[in-house]
């Protein structure tokens, strides 16, 4: 009998969430990764003796369900996590401030219309939540459970009623640039508002068809965003425990180094895994929370595969845009115009700025001004910095994960002090209060955390790529064309960011 | 483009036998293919059948795709393509092979000469790089190359083809059975010679690289003299491998990915080439598929069919029903009079559940312009509906 | 004061062929133009003394045969001459020309890349299996997904059976297709640059979208799923230039008895009781009518000839929202003899086809990026044609005129408005872009006429000259086009129609929305139907 019922390959919280799920319902779990510890993009990161910071820095719509049924609460996340406001940094301190479900600091009638602008949103995002923990059926297939969860979906539409269903037809693939321009006149307000359907995919405000999906993806939740104490790896080490509660092993430093395969008369089949130092593990289902590529192309083999699967995982578009920035601070940054930088502050003054910054990246070249977002996460726990100190976190966008020319330290270096230099236009003292910097490029993300072009949804959220063709069809409902293998990443469905969808069904998948 | 001819771009490219086949198509028959121009006939389609039937003829292969397939990965690279075993080529030996989509409807088909453990070489019908590309992805050691360029390709076909090689000195091909191959020092390069052809006869295909063809050509021709060598073209060779039941794309079966309309493309199943497909070997390309589709038995099954009368049955419609009232049960592909065989001959699609029903051809045919139609029988073949022994036999005989 | 069956407001294309339907079921239309001249954008002009210039649209492709046969367009005197090949111009010397022969065509793609060659194949292959089933869609009212009427469920149904039946692997393909930058899906067949800048072309013409956006390979399959006689993606010129479209559509309505009435600009839509009633022109007279069809797009009509207070809540915005964005330039050259161009064949066959300057995909993109910033590039996409390389009509014998159709143009200047010195500069962007490519071509220049988006605007009435009287993003596609609830050519006010390129299927010179609002509007008023089936060559 095989040790395992399930091997896990990577202890990112999606693997953490597949592994508890699994092990909750009895079944025997192992958990391998290859770091030193788990969490991925959301592990802790000690990048200067004394400060910590994650490259995910904030979470904003990780399920509630999953937190229930894992009862994280117990397993020591804070529920009482801090929520921020959003503040869109503008200059001479004139921010404008989204906190609670209420814009303030807007000019013109932006204030109000946010309010009017938020209600539809948040029906929308509503109606499309529950699609977010669902299996989507596979197009073709003829199982009543698929035709159903497909009329389901179509009835939460159809339940906006006729006018508001009209509209969502609409603004569902509007680029975010219409979709401001229609409901606010601050420049400051649209860029500061499209931020969450633009942040990590190849988008730009005038790109059309997957920013507003991106943004209601992002509302399914209340839409705040929270650092919890501890940061982002306090969530990490909730899951892990609660993991572990249920009986689930978690390994770390084992570096998967191919999926094991083997063949019946029926084709192939998955049976276990071959760590690097050459030990074999064999298990039932081996549930990959790999991103698609690394795990079909590496860990699985193409020669295991038909060639036109092979194709569209190849073509997976999966380059990386955001870079991550963390300073240690000697002390607490003062930026213009706030009394307290403890929010998430976003720096792009306007939609063009977004959009020019985003030109160049699309020829390999890195922006000039640079948008980018901030947070200060020694702000809302105390074992991130030392006393008195503080850690500057903030994604900058857009970089590109294919620099022409390659990256080189010359160009890290560069780039870093040019996105020093535009937060600085914010906070003047900031250059001297640095004890240490850190830049990571998408490729510097790629090599630490083993994901494929540094993306930061493993594969981009793209029309193309998401749903029942998420990461591509095939492969799209959390099994592959090789029975006992699966997927639960942010490469499948619903998507990236800190939620643990992807691992929650996928252990649904795998107990089916 | 510094020409003086301003329609060369568009000019139809011209082989490395051209300049011989130029003088000897005294028709000015010519088709394209894959951009070459290449002979539709030469003299008379029916005569340079009977040629390579009685004596022998050449056929420029030119234009035909030539990969070679090289590194350390290449037979797992094949083989992870082709439905058949590569594993299981001998060295110096051809295999014929049909590739497929990951839904098992065929690519195209081909062969795959085996010349070293790490060094093949694929042929066929259609251009299939970026196919190749896609296939090739993903493994370390293995180089594609296109040379369909760089080696002149000739088939030499009939009976008495042995003889002219011999006379030629190519000594000991006799004793290449079919789908071998042998290597001949040829002027300071290497001629290439298998025992493979596309006519179900005695036959051989000579591969020599470029700069060396039009003198291959001369000396074969010289060898071939008095054993009435004779080039031939389209025409020919069509109603050759209709007799040897050989299928051809655009006849029998639609490359798949260059069909527009949904399973307008065919499977090795359907095309009766399950033989070619091995479930036995490592993973290959639309395994899954075709496993289904064996399973659950094809749609159509390609059929030989002997048809009675003599009105060839082109596009006609299979009933099985004499008076061709319901629905149809099939289609003809390809049909021809058979001159060597005395008979009329077709290759079908028919609906495999119908298989053994009686079957009825309903053929339209001209008289003078006026158009008339009439149903004849079909009768089932098993066998290809030219088999000499001659086609094996090893050594083959000086006929 | 006058009364009619009918109103149909505007003189293009599409609102002829409207009026020729409707005239064919017996009503009594009046078409009313605001011009001297009939025909919209589909239009020729004599600009310069013997030269006929079709100054706005310059090809045709999209223009339904069904149509074409059912009004008997070939005697009132049209006839479509389908182009032979394409030159598309690298940056550097780079040619790429799209020969009419296929395997001239595949050798010449071999030059570039052998790969992309054999790619070429399943390209094409697949491009026409997407255009077929879209193509079934363009005569066929779409259906309004909110709504419980059995015609509604009934087209959604068999929407939905048409794609269901494509299966798993087609599904994906399609929305592949209409979702991904034009740049990205031709990334997954091509490797040489060139290649992938000629396929991309029709991707950004006329869009405010460039080859990196998503959403552009949806525009470059609008452009190209219209056929010739059968050969899908062709294009064609009309003897007699664009204009001769227009003349015999007005023919074919006239001989139905529909009257044309030119400088006749409507000022306003009468509504009485919340219902048309009638217009208002622009020197006062007032005409009456059962019905009134706006030909006109979907923001003039709502914005200009009609009062804010007849329509509904939210339209008047959903009018100003609309996106009919100006990306696009014109610049019409008479000249005095044919152009030579560099590393080009003098071969009479090249020359009865386009002349594509797409340079590469970053240069196309590059010159996006300049009219988002509000200025021209200095390095502009063309795409141009000699209409009288075999077109004897257009330019006296010996001398011809050359189409050029530039992307991108911005309606709005960073720097100040346009002026005529701005205007002369973006002309000149276009002069000397070509003389790169074809020296001495500035000394044939006997005259010309630049137009800007608003230039077009200003003389036909599209607003910012967008040639598809909206963009062509999913939100006014289909069943959103115009806006979502009125995608069946009834707008919000009763008795009032819209039959123009703003509505489904979209812009080119089809003659599709004009047919296929006569047909809404028969059944409205019980009219028997006199708008034909289309006719699928791929069915």
């Amino acid at each position: 009998m095989k040790q395992y019922d399930s091997i896990i390959i990577g202890a990112g919280h999606n693997g953490l969430v597949c592994a508890a799920y699994l092990a909750r319902d009895g079944q025997r779990v192992l958990v391998l990764e290859a770091a030193g510890a788990p969490g991925g993009l959301a592990a802790n990161r000690e990048f200067h003796p004394g400060f910590h910071a994650s490259v995910a820095h904030s979470t904003s719509h990780f399920s509630k369900k999953i937190a229930t049924d894992l009862n994280l609460a117990a397993h020591g996340l804070d529920k009482t996590a801090n929520q921020m406001a959003t503040i869109g940094l503008g200059a001479n301190g004139e921010h404008v401030i989204v906190d609670r479900g209420a814009l303030s600091g807007a000019g013109g009638d932006d204030n109000g219309a946010y309010q009017d602008y938020m209600r539809l949103m948040r029906r929308f995002a509503d109606a499309l939540k529950p699609s977010w923990m669902k299996t989507m059926p596979r197009i073709g297939g003829t199982g009543v459970s698929d035709l159903l969860t497909f009329a389901q979906m179509g009835l939460k539409i159809r339940g906006l009623g006729k006018k508001d269903m009209q509209e969502f037809m609409r603004i569902a693939t509007l680029p975010m640039r219409d979709l401001m321009d229609e409901n606010f006149d601050d420049e400051l307000v649209k860029a500061t508002l499209s931020w969450d359907g633009l942040i990590g995919a190849k988008m730009a405000p005038r790109s059309p068809n997957s920013a507003v999906l991106a943004l209601l993806y992002r509302l399914a939740e209340d839409g705040n965003h929270s650092i919890p104490s501890g940061g982002v790896s306090g969530l990490i080490n909730a899951l892990a425990a609660s993991a572990t509660a249920s009986g689930a092993e978690i390994r770390c430093d084992a570096i998967v180094d191919r999926v094991l395969i083997n063949s019946n008369e029926n084709g192939l089949v998955a049976s276990g895994v071959q760590l690097a130092d050459g030990e074999k593990i064999e298990a039932s289902n081996v549930i990959s929370a790999a991103d698609p590529k690394t795990t079909f192309l590496n860990l699985v083999g193409v020669e295991n595969l038909d060639i036109g699967f092979t194709n569209r995982v190849q073509r997976l578009r999966c380059d990386g845009y955001v870079a991550k920035l963390h300073l240690a601070l000697n002390g607490l940054p003062g930026f213009t115009g706030l009394d307290k930088p403890d929010g998430r502050m976003i720096v792009a003054p306007a939609m063009d700025a977004i959009e020019f910054a985003f030109d160049h990246a699309k020829y390999g070249e890195c922006p000039n001004n640079p948008v980018l977002e901030v947070v200060i996460p020694s702000m809302h726990g105390t074992s991130m910095a030392p006393d008195g100190q503080h850690v500057l976190s903030a994604h900058i966008m857009y970089v590109p994960y294919a620099l022409k020319g390659g990256w080189t330290d010359a160009a890290r270096d560069e780039m870093c002090d040019r996105a020093i230099d535009t937060i600085a236009q914010y906070a003047p003292g900031i250059r001297e209060q640095i004890i240490q910097s850190e830049f990571l490029t998408p490729a510097d993300l790629e090599r630490d955390y083993r994901v494929t072009g540094g993306h930061w949804h493993h594969t981009e959220f793209a029309t193309d790529q998401l749903l029942m063709m998420r990461p591509t069809y095939g492969a799209a409902q959390y099994n592959t064309p090789i029975p006992g293998l699966y997927l639960c990443s942010a490469g499948s469905h619903p998507g990236g960011d800190i939620v643990g969808a992807a691992g929650h069904n996928a252990a649904r998948e795998v107990l089916r | 483009m510094t020409t003086t001819d301003p329609y060369a771009g568009e000019r139809p490219k011209l082989t490395a036998f051209y300049p011989r086949a130029k003088e000897l198509n005294i028709r000015d028959a010519w088709q394209v293919w894959n951009g070459y121009k290449f002979a539709e006939c030469y003299y008379d389609g029916e005569y340079e059948y009977f040629c390579v039937r009685n004596t022998c003829g050449t056929y420029d292969i030119c234009p035909m795709q030539k990969y070679k397939i090289k590194g350390r990965d290449a037979e797992a690279m094949l083989n992870r393509m082709v439905t058949r075993d590569v594993k299981k080529i001998g060295l110096n030996r051809v295999a014929y092979c049909v590739w497929c989509t990951d839904e098992g409807r065929m690519i195209d088909d081909g062969t795959i000469f085996k010349i070293a453990d790490d060094n093949f070489m694929l042929t066929c019908g259609s251009p299939c790089t970026a196919w190749l590309r896609k296939a090739a992805f993903g493994f370390d050691d293995v180089t594609v190359t296109d040379v369909t360029d760089d080696i002149a390709a000739l088939a030499l076909q009939g009976p008495t083809s042995c003889a002219t090689l011999k006379k030629m000195g190519l000594d000991g091909i006799d004793t290449a059975k079919p789908f071998d191959i042998q290597f001949f020092p040829f002027h300071g390069e290497t001629l290439m010679v298998s025992r493979t052809g596309f006519t179900g006869d005695l036959g051989y295909e000579l591969w020599i690289p470029t700069k060396l063809a039009i003198q291959m050509w001369d000396e074969l021709y010289t060898a071939g003299e008095d054993y009435g060598i004779q080039p031939f073209g389209e025409t020919a060779t069509n109603m050759t491998r209709l007799e040897a039941g050989f299928i051809m794309p655009a006849m029998e079966f639609n490359e798949a990915l260059r069909t527009v309309n949904l399973n307008h493309d065919q499977t090795p199943f359907e095309l009766s080439l399950g033989w070619l497909v091995d479930f036995d070997k490592p993973h290959f390309s639309g395994r899954a598929a075709l496993l289904e589709e064996k399973k659950r038995g094809p749609k159509y099954t390609l059929t030989k069919l002997d048809i009675e009368g003599n009105k060839p049955a082109e596009e006609s419609y299979i009933y099985n029903d004499k008076r061709c009232k319901g629905k149809e049960v099939g289609y003809v592909t390809s049909a021809m009079w058979s001159p060597a065989v005395k008979a009329n001959i077709a290759l079908a699609m028919i609906k495999t559940e119908h298989l053994d029903d009686d079957l009825w051809a309903e053929i339209y045919y001209a008289k003078e312009l006026r158009q008339y139609s009439r149903v004849a029988r079909c009768t089932r073949k098993t066998k290809p509906f030219w088999t000499p022994p001659r086609a094996r036999a090893t050594p083959p005989a000086d006929y | 004061m006058s009364h009619y069956d009918a109103i149909v407001i505007g003189a293009g294309h599409n609102g002829l062929t409207n009026a020729a339907y409707l005239a064919k079921a017996g009503l009594n239309v009046v078409v009313l133009e605001k011009n001297e001249y009939i025909g919209g954008a589909a239009v020729t002009r004599e600009l310069h003394e013997g030269w006929h210039y079709s100054n706005c649209s310059y090809v045709c492709s999209m223009m339904r045969q069904a149509i074409h046969r059912d009004l008997d367009l070939a005697r009132h005197g049209l006839i479509l001459v389908p182009y032979l090949g394409t030159i598309n111009f690298g940056d550097g010397d780079a040619r790429l020309i799209s020969y009419h022969d296929e395997e001239a065509a595949h050798l010449e793609l071999k030059r570039h890349s052998p790969h992309d060659a054999d790619a070429m194949h399943r390209f094409q292959t697949d491009l026409t299996r997407y255009s077929q089933l879209i193509r079934k869609t363009l005569m066929r009212t779409p259906p309004e997904p909110t709504s419980f009427r059995p015609r509604d469920i009934m087209e959604m149904l068999w929407l939905a059976k048409k794609f269901w039946d494509l299966g798993e692997k087609e599904i994906y393909e399609y929305v592949r297709f209409f979702t991904m930058s034009a740049a990205e899906y031709l990334e997954d067949y091509f490797e040489n640059d060139l290649i992938m800048a000629a396929m991309a072309s029709p991707g950004i013409i006329g869009t405010a979208l460039g080859v990196y956006s998503p959403g552009s390979s949806y525009i470059l399959l609008h452009h190209v799923m219209g056929d010739v006689d059968g050969s899908i993606g062709a294009w064609g010129l009309a003897r007699g230039g664009m204009g001769a479209i227009s003349k015999s559509i007005a023919s074919a309505a006239q001989e139905f008895g529909a009257e044309i009435r030119t400088d006749s600009g409507v000022q306003q839509v009468l509504v009485k009781n919340g219902k048309a009633s009638g217009v208002v022109l622009e020197n006062g007279d007032e005409i009456t009518a059962r019905i009134v069809v706006s030909n006109l797009d979907a923001k003039r009509t709502f914005t200009r000839i009609m009062d804010k207070n007849d329509l509904p809540d939210g339209i008047y915005d959903k009018a100003k929202n609309f996106k009919i964005r100006g990306s696009s330039g014109k610049v019409n050259i008479a000249l005095s003899g044919m152009p030579k161009f560099t590393e080009v064949p003098d071969n009479k066959y090249v020359n009865r086809g386009g002349q594509t300057f797409s340079g590469s995909l970053e240069t196309m993109e590059r010159a996006y990026d300049c009219w988002k910033r509000g200025t021209w590039s200095d390095n502009p996409f063309i795409e141009s044609v000699i209409p009288s390389a075999w077109d004897p009509t257009v330019a006296p014998a010996g001398q011809h005129w050359m189409s050029n159709f530039v992307q991108y143009c911005p309606p709005e200047l960073a720097d100040g408005p346009w002026t005529p010195e701005k205007r002369d500069a973006f002309g000149e962007s276009v002069i000397s872009k070509i003389e790169r490519y074809s020296p001495g071509f500035r000394d044939l220049i006997v005259h010309m006429e630049v137009r800007t988006p608003h230039d077009i605007e200003n003389e036909i009435g599209l607003t910012e000259g967008n040639i598809f009287q909206g963009e062509l993003t999913i939100d006014q596609l289909f069943f959103n086009r115009p806006f979502p609830g009125y995608g069946q050519y009834r707008m919000p006010v009763k008795n009032m129609y819209m039959c123009g390129s703003s509505t489904h299927p979209g812009g080119g010179v089809s003659a599709v929305c004009g047919a296929n609002a006569a047909r809404e509007i028969l059944i409205d008023l019980r009219k028997p139907n006199t708008v034909p089936e289309d006719d699928f060559y791929d069915e």
